[in-house]
């Protein structure tokens, strides 16, 4: 039970995490119709920038901070020299200049900050562990991670649903002719947009940071997960994302926790040993796939589509 | 020879038996099929290593520029099929069945099998969702082979002993595979050349340009899709038999979904919808990589940008260049 809940946890913290990832790509997609690839490396960026800002200045929340804006200018910059030319382009084209653009971040990472990884520390406050529950503890850095996500979510949302730029954004996805034919400058939003994305796979980026390792490639897989989500919530959905990145950090974490020691139950233990870790990687992609069969559009398909 | 070919390009304006294209397409094959006497005169093998895997790789270039060439079903999957087709062989190597009468067919049926059940899935979708989801379960299959530990897990698999054909094709004799794997690339080329100029062919390219008037007239446009689906995969699936001899070596690697990505970029480097597009773009995109690695230890800093100028600028491929076209 104590494993249970510790498991259910990690799995709202993944959760969390692909839908910072999925909101930005979602967000992208839904407004400018624009299919990135590259979406894993500002992740990447974010992560990277935070290791460099916490060795120059000594602080995790000052690095955080300026990784979190480095990661919005980096994105603003990306969008004006290379995405620009992409809007109004064929996916095709989208899938292999943003795929050229993951590669090409890939290399720049390892040219500036070397092929080894590297470590972000947390303040020592951070390593310890909170009690939730008696007798159940749990590090406080995750718990921080699942709050100050579910704060920039807050965020995201009073953005979106209560200032002009939200509004803007909303109009501009569901026309952006009509956006930009009442003296809308469409282009600036566009760059905003994909600045608000890079920020928010950046802020993910700096937030798993001190878990993992930060290293080269390590927006790729993650990436995938989020199109999971995209897939799962409905294209253009925030909404959606958000309760599909839950659903699918959840199944993710305990389905690989829980479900060799069920399937010991129903099936010999030595071939529940084999099966378990493949059955358990594939749990949600069978999730996609009953979600395709029933709703091809996801949960919240997006009004305008 | 590649006029003869495809028919329906004949017709197209600026075809003619002497334009560039041809003429380029046709110096290429020639090159091609001299390597092995080059290697021969020389003693020097590392060309015609190299040019076995452009070979192997052109031929999951074809079977993808099929359903996205002439489909316009973006499948941003197909490294799967490799890692469907190399492992069959590489499991039933390592079970001690070597017959490649046994493993090859086995990798086309696995792999046919799998693009069934992913493309009655995904095929209920289109555009971006339909990239998306045949990328994710690409990915759902590379963590399968992760998680087969009997099998290498992470790690991957040696195999010690390539597909054997009875004494009758020996594929240690590096000149046999290579002109082998260059017969089952010209092989595909003929096939797709076939299959595009048939009545399903043309039905598979309605379907492309207006789903919804081809389905309006009568056709089911599922069914077909799905077909071409199948056949891309099982090609695809050879091509991964091939690959797994030709490195004696399989793991998840070979299907990450950067190397789905590297087939894309081979078919819209060379061509959409040419015959021979994606074998030019696999030459291209391959020795591309290769000379970029010798040449400084960054080779993604200029290849990255390369690919983002191809989707910008270049409309067609290198095909189109040849042609003269570009996008304005």
């Amino acid at each position: 039970m104590l494993y249970f809940i510790e498991q259910c946890l990690n799995g709202a913290q993944l959760g969390m995490l692909l839908f910072l990832l999925a909101a930005g790509l979602t967000l992208v997609f839904g407004i400018m119709d624009l299919v990135n690839l590259a979406h894993g490396s500002l992740y990447m960026l974010g992560a990277y920038f935070a290791a460099t800002f916490a060795t120059l200045t000594g602080s995790f929340v000052l690095a955080l901070v300026l990784a979190v804006v480095a990661s919005l200018i980096a994105g603003m910059v990306l969008e004006v020299i290379a995405i620009r030319p992409l809007y109004g382009r064929d996916h095709l084209d989208h899938v292999l200049g943003t795929f050229g653009l993951l590669l090409f971040f890939n290399e720049l990472v390892r040219l500036i900050w070397g092929p080894a990884g590297r470590t972000l520390a947390l303040p020592l406050q951070m390593l310890t562990a909170v009690k939730i529950m008696p007798g159940i503890y749990y590090p406080t850095y995750r718990l921080v991670i699942i709050l100050a996500t579910l704060a920039v979510a807050a965020l995201l949302y009073a953005v979106v649903m209560r200032t002009r730029l939200g509004m803007l954004i909303r109009a501009g996805a569901s026309n952006r002719e009509m956006v930009g034919a009442l003296g809308i400058n469409i282009k600036l939003l566009y760059t905003l947009v994909f600045g608000l994305g890079a920020a928010l796979a950046g802020f993910a980026g700096v937030m798993q940071a001190p878990i993992l390792t930060v290293q080269i490639g390590m927006g790729e897989n993650i990436l995938i997960l989020a199109f999971v989500v995209i897939i799962i919530g409905g294209i253009g959905s925030i909404r959606g994302a958000f309760v599909a990145a839950i659903i699918v950090g959840l199944i993710d974490t305990v389905g690989r926790a829980f479900l060799p020691d069920i399937l010991r139950l129903m099936i010999s233990p030595s071939a529940a040993q084999t099966l378990g870790p493949s059955l358990s990687a594939m749990s949600i992609y069978m999730l996609m796939a009953a979600i395709l069969v029933f709703r091809p559009e996801g949960l919240f398909p997006a009004a305008s589509r | 020879m590649s006029a003869s070919l495809d028919p329906s390009l004949d017709a197209a304006p600026g075809w003619s038996a002497l334009s560039p294209r041809t003429v380029f397409t046709a110096a290429l094959l020639a090159i091609i099929a001299l390597f092995p006497v080059y290697s021969m005169v020389t003693g020097d093998t590392f060309v015609l290593t190299l040019f076995t895997r452009v070979l192997i790789l052109a031929i999951g270039a074809v079977s993808l520029n099929l359903i996205m060439g002439y489909g316009g079903m973006v499948s941003f999957g197909h490294a799967a099929y490799l890692g469907i087709g190399g492992y069959a062989v590489g499991i039933l190597a390592k079970e001690g069945v070597n017959a490649g009468l046994v493993q090859w067919p086995v990798a086309i049926a696995a792999s046919a099998l799998y693009a069934l059940v992913v493309g009655a899935l995904s095929l209920r979708t289109r555009g971006v969702y339909f990239i998306m989801i045949t990328l994710a379960f690409a990915q759902m299959i590379y963590y399968v082979s992760i998680g087969l530990d009997r099998y290498g897990g992470d790690d991957g698999l040696t195999i010690y002993k390539r597909s054997q054909f009875g004494g009758i094709i020996d594929l240690n004799n590096k000149t046999v595979f290579y002109y082998l794997c260059f017969a089952l690339l010209l092989a595909s080329i003929y096939l797709v050349s076939r299959l595009v100029n048939s009545r399903f062919g043309l039905a598979i390219r309605g379907t492309r340009s207006n789903e919804g008037r081809m389905r309006a007239i009568g056709f089911p446009t599922f069914r077909y899709k799905l077909v071409c689906f199948v056949i891309a995969g099982a090609m695809c699936g050879l091509a991964g038999a091939l690959l797994a001899n030709y490195t004696n070596f399989i793991s998840p690697a070979m299907m990450h979904w950067t190397r789905s990505g590297d087939l894309i970029v081979m078919v819209v480097l060379g061509g959409l919808g040419s015959l021979f597009g994606p074998l030019i773009g696999a030459v291209t995109f391959l020795l591309l990589e290769e000379g970029l690695s010798r040449f400084t230890e960054y080779p993604d800093l200029i290849l990255g940008p390369v690919l983002l100028l191809v989707a910008i600028y270049v409309h067609g491929g290198i095909q189109g260049l040849l042609e003269g076209r570009r996008r304005g």
